[in-house]
């Protein structure tokens, strides 16, 4: 595992609100094809990390750079010169992102949800992006969805719907904040068996998320954050079963 | 017709009030407050619907007044009904109609784009922009509208000439302005430059009532700018500013009788001519007011389909149009006989 070049790489990164500084400090390695799980109590930063890796947020200070380019910047000796926004969205074709309460396009059909970015941002051809997306909602269940409205599903079966519309992308790294969290309790497991299924397919993720049960079954590594930094990080076994620091065996004690 | 007499079960008490309010059938089932009976199960008790004697006077007397109203309309001699039909389909007044509906159409058009590009401006992250679109915005509902018409006709008085050159410097093109603005092209600029500070304010608000997530969301998937805007914001807007714009365009069909004063042969204008020469000021005003209404009416029909278009993902089912409602109606109609 540890032999894989790194995909996501995450140095020195703060982030400030005003005078309220979120993250203060944050480095962080994933490798391809690894999954990253990242827990911590609420206001810790997590949301506010994820979204400073795709450049919804920008960095006060650090950098994050995926497969070897820098997110959001270009580097040029020892400056970085913030990119227009053309090529910023063009660089986030390549990270996924879904979120908590979904963000579906409500005018438009299951299909043409997915199909959208892959056509106006990748330029891919309509019938290709067709087919593939009809694929995609095969491997999450829904082929039978493709020309409902996202108001006529389930909450499970939308963030089916957005994971797939994340995956039409084909990124190379796929960024999740809080999947569940949104959800009924009877329907977290079909979303979580679509995470199982894309981190089994080898690729690589970052989730925030508060199931523990499902931290443990499918990360390579935990990552605990509280108050801006991240306090521990490492193999599930480790992280979850045997922490080391007192403020993750305090969250943990409050959480299992 | 009979009262009916309900019995009360425990859901009678938020069962839907009839919207019929005259007949008076509501069906209220309301303890008076005395405990008598107290220990009856409520399913027994009888349940009086409240009697709206009031209301039924009032009902009975607005019937009473509209029927004379009608009345005096076909059988008082004054409205001169026959002069009426004469001129409602006269050529002068169809061509009126005509210009009034291009003036409609050209403010609206250009009105909204203009709108468009001052919302876009207004919302920009450039604080110059959005300065300059509050204060075209502050400046054009500012002015009456009958003083801007006014100012466009009389253009010529203040710049004879119009150019295309250097800013401060040489000019490389230039045309006279008598030429450029003439009465009609006066009212059309006038009513789109109105028209456009309105529309704009329109338009801001339905890109406010957008939800900030799905701006984020089809940024987070790298969907170009100029695309977001067209496939994802302006759809969801058009709900909210649908019903506002119709509003804006009716007002301003109507607004359009304000270019007489410019001696545009539109719609007012034209009767104004007309019953100044035959002095049958009432039915021509009637030939007016009749076309008005059912260019307004025709409005309201496309604005009504045009909804329905954008509303389209907003409901879990959509509710049938008129058309398929009054054929299920002849088709239940048919079955129960
Ligand atoms: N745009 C913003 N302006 C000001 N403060 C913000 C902003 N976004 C986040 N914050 C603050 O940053 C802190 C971290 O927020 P963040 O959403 O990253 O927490 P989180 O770990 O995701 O929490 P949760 O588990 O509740 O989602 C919070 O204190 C929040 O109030
Ligand atoms: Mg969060």
């Amino acid at each position: 595992m540890s032999t894989s070049p790194v995909m996501v790489d995450i140095r020195g990164v703060h982030k400030s609100f005003g005078p309220h500084e979120v993250l203060r400090g944050i480095d962080l390695q994933v490798r391809a094809g690894e999954v990253t799980v990242v827990i911590g109590p609420s206001g810790s930063g997590k949301s506010t990390l994820l979204r400073a890796i795709n450049h919804l947020e920008k960095l006060s200070r650090g950098s994050v750079s995926i497969d070897g380019a820098l997110v959001g910047y270009r580097r040029r000796g020892n400056k970085l010169y913030e990119l227009k926004e053309r090529e910023i969205l063009r660089r986030r074709t390549r990270i996924g992102f879904v979120f908590q309460n979904f963000n579906l396009f409500p005018h438009l059909t299951v299909l043409q949800n997915i199909t959208e970015a892959p056509v106006s941002a990748l330029r891919r051809p309509r019938t290709e992006a067709k087919e593939r997306a009809e694929a995609l909602l095969d491997r999450v269940g829904l082929a039978d969805k493709a020309d409902a409205y996202p108001r006529q599903l389930s909450g499970g079966q939308q963030q089916r719907v957005a994971i797939a519309r994340a995956l039409a992308l084909d990124p190379q790294v796929l960024l999740f904040d809080e999947p569940t969290s949104a959800l009924d309790p009877e329907l977290v497991g079909e979303v979580l068996d679509v995470i199982k299924d894309v981190a089994r397919a080898g690729t690589t993720m970052i989730v925030v998320t508060h199931e523990i049960g499902f931290a443990r079954e499918i990360a390579d590594t935990v990552v605990f954050m509280d108050d801006g930094v991240i306090v521990e990080q490492g193999p599930p076994g480790d992280v979850l079963d045997h922490p080391r620091q007192e403020r993750t065996k305090a969250f943990l004690s409050k959480v299992l | 017709m009979t009262p009916t007499t309900p019995v009360a079960t425990p859901s009678a008490t938020d069962a839907k009030v009839d919207s019929d309010a005259e007949s008076g059938a509501n069906s209220v089932a309301e303890s008076d407050g005395d405990s008598a009976g107290d220990s009856d199960a409520p399913a027994e008790l009888r349940v009086v619907p409240a009697r709206h004697y009031w209301r039924w006077a009032a009902g009975a007397a607005v019937l009473v007044l509209t029927a004379q109203f009608a009345h005096g309309l076909v059988t008082n001699p004054a409205w001169e009904w026959e002069v009426f039909f004469r001129y409602v389909t006269a050529d002068s007044v169809l061509r009126a109609v005509w210009v009034t509906l291009q003036l409609t159409v050209y403010g609206t058009v250009l009105g909204f784009a203009l709108g468009l590009v001052l919302a876009l401006m207004r919302l920009s992250r450039s604080p110059l922009l959005a300065g300059v679109a509050w204060a075209y915005v502050w400046a054009f509902r500012s002015i009456p509208l009958i003083v801007q018409l006014l100012f466009w006709f009389n253009l010529a008085y203040l710049y004879e000439e119009l150019g295309v050159g250097i800013p401060f410097g040489p000019v490389v093109w230039s045309f006279g302005t008598m030429h450029l603005v003439g009465a009609m092209s006066a009212a059309v600029i006038g009513l789109a430059l109105h028209q456009a500070a309105y529309a704009a304010e329109i338009l801001r608000g339905g890109f406010l009532a957008v939800e900030p997530g799905q701006l984020e969301a089809a940024a987070a998937l790298g969907i170009p700018r100029l695309r977001q805007l067209r496939r994802i914001v302006l759809p969801q807007a058009m709900r909210s500013v649908l019903p506002n714009a119709a509003n804006e365009i009716v007002s301003l069909f109507k607004g359009t009788s304000i270019v007489s004063v410019m001696a545009i042969g539109e719609l007012f204008y034209q009767v104004q001519v007309i019953y100044g020469r035959n002095g049958r000021v009432v039915p021509l005003l009637m030939v007016a007011t009749a076309w008005y209404i059912v260019l307004t009416t025709l409005l309201s029909v496309v604005q009504y389909y045009v909804e329905r278009h954008f509303a389209r993902g907003a409901d879990r089912t959509p509710p049938p149009t008129p058309l398929q409602r009054a054929r299920a109606f002849t088709r239940t109609l048919k079955e129960t006989r």
